[in-house]
């Protein structure tokens, strides 16, 4: 344990330290401060169920459903993130500074997730009110019935973006392979630009300019079953 | 689940610590299935000389000297035997399918795991650090090494169902996933002649590929035909004496992360299985795209 200026950091190494240990810390009744987790090596279910305003600190790859269910708590990954990161979030912040692989942000309900490298395929499927910026680009699927929330994607979309869309919203400056079942180009207007401006500010990426970028959601078609609806 | 795991070295330096390195791969993935587990390895002397022929015959429980003698009458050459836990390895001056064909003829039941030159493939039932303590994988030395780690879902847990499959001369495929349509497949290759081991579905996409092969086709060819073929999900690893090949079905829901440096290029279905490989921390990792070829090729260093 060391101490810097005004507060104090807790650094856990999971090369010695089990990781049930770790998890059990971070969700001790008191938690409060800033933990570093060291010699991840790609370790699952790290910092999962935070429910704390904590700071934590990820320093290397982690495997699947990092900070999942994350309540509160700023967590960042200084590395790559495997399938499913941030699942199911509800408050709070998780970052990664390298890759995500699939099912980034799935199920999330709140909370802010940026990934400033590339998202894998079904990135923010099933969204339920977070919202996900990408720095990079996000693979084929991403926003499959996404249902609340924005999602930010700064370079290109894989197929089917947006398929089965519900009230999410995508902001998309580069190029979609293709766009889903019911997910539609929407103007950009006033109030979308603000948005759009605060989402990049919070990400981080407050110098990109929200002109750039297509706005994208549902076309409310396949709200109800017809004989006309395709498959 | 499975788990799927290869290393494909570059530098000469890291050959004595093939088996070393694959060792932790392998039991890595352990948690991914513990039913059974397979190895392949290319380039270790002890268990494929250089020069010879490999014929691998799993689960063999006759005495290796009986058996060396029986295959040298039949083939006119003098035939080597060496056992490797479950495994019986068997070699000599001569080509793999020649020593293959004496095999068939001698001991028509017996499971042959792969076969040849500088290959030995080894696989049995039970845990994966177990067979690999069994094997004395950690001190085999060579240039490529694939692994898998199975949980039975689409056979039974025998050595048969066990991967890898090696049905071609020198090639071995490992697979994560399901072939939804393997039997209509199965028919079709059978029509063509082709013979099979065992019910399992990993089975038929290996003969599917060794198939193209023997027409004349190149990997990537033959492994964009079964992206063309195979329904399902899959990643599958397909190796040769001399290529290295990693492709997914157009889901992409199973898993897989290439990491590649100048000293090696490796795959695993999880990034941990790769975390303690020598200069990771500087690797490029990625995860590759549906339905895209990774390919790479031994650059022979050796004349």
């Amino acid at each position: 344990m060391s101490t810097t200026l005004d507060r104090t950091v807790t650094t856990y190494d999971l090369a010695s330290t089990p990781l049930r240990e770790v998890n059990q810390a971070l969700h001790a009744d008191d938690v409060e401060g800033t933990y570093v987790i060291e010699n991840p090596r790609g370790a699952h279910n790290v910092a999962v169920g935070l429910d704390a305003p904590v700071e934590v600190t990820v320093r290397g790859h982690l495997g699947y459903f990092a900070a999942g269910m994350n309540q509160q708590a700023e967590v960042t990954i200084e590395g790559n993130a495997g399938q499913g990161v941030a699942e199911n979030m509800m408050s709070g912040s998780v970052r990664v500074t390298g890759n995500a692989s699939q099912s980034a942000g799935a199920t999330g309900r709140g909370g802010l997730l940026v990934i400033d490298g590339d998202a894998g395929a079904r990135c923010g499927i099933s969204m339920k009110g977070i919202d996900i910026v990408v720095g990079g680009s996000v693979g084929h699927m991403s926003a499959f019935m996404a249902q609340r929330g924005r999602l930010v994607i700064r370079g290109d979309a894989g197929d089917a973006l947006g398929d089965s869309i519900y009230e999410a919203r995508i902001y998309l400056r580069g190029h979609s392979a293709s766009l889903g079942s019911d997910c539609v180009e929407k103007e950009m207007r006033a109030e979308h630009l603000e948005e759009l401006a605060g989402l990049l500010k919070a990400a981080g990426y407050e110098d990109d300019d929200p002109a750039a970028y297509k706005r994208y959601g549902s076309a409310r078609t396949l709200y109800h079953f017809t004989h006309e609806n395709e498959y | 689940m499975c788990g799927i795991v290869g290393l494909h070295l570059r530098s000469p330096e890291l050959y004595p610590r093939l088996g070393e390195l694959l060792t932790g791969m392998l039991c890595e993935m352990e948690d991914r299935g513990a039913d059974s587990a397979g190895i392949a390895v290319y380039g270790n002397d002890a268990w494929s000389p250089a020069g010879r022929g490999t014929v691998s015959l799993i689960d063999m429980a006759l005495p290796a000297e009986e058996v060396a003698a029986a295959l040298t009458a039949d083939a006119g050459e003098v035939i080597e035997t060496t056992v490797v836990g479950n495994v019986l390895l068997a070699s000599g001056r001569l080509g793999s399918e020649v020593l293959l064909a004496a095999v068939r003829r001698v001991y028509p039941g017996v499971l042959v795991g792969g076969f040849g030159e500088d290959l030995a493939v080894l696989k049995g039932t039970g845990s994966p650090r177990t067979l690999a303590e069994s094997w004395g994988l950690p001190r085999a030395e060579g240039w490529q090494g694939v692994g898998h780690t199975r949980m039975a879902t689409e056979s039974a847990v025998t050595s048969a169902g066990a991967h890898p499959y090696a049905v071609g001369p020198g090639e071995c495929l490992v697979h994560n996933g399901s072939f939804s349509n393997h039997a209509s497949i199965r028919r079709d290759l059978k029509a063509a002649g082709v013979l099979f081991d065992s019910e399992n579905d990993t089975e038929v996409g290996a003969r599917f590929v060794a198939h193209k092969l023997a027409g004349g086709k190149a990997v990537d060819e033959a492994l964009t035909d079964l992206t063309r073929t195979f329904d399902g999900f899959y990643t599958l690893l397909v190796s040769n004496r001399d290529s290295f090949a990693v492709v997914r079905d157009a889901i992409a829901c199973k898993p897989a992360v290439i990491a590649e440096t100048d000293d090696w290029v490796a795959m695993a279905s999880e990034y941990r299985a790769l975390a303690h490989l020598p200069g990771v921390e500087n690797a490029r990792i990625w995860e590759p795209e549906p339905e895209v070829i990774y390919h790479w090729n031994r650059q022979e260093a050796l004349v």
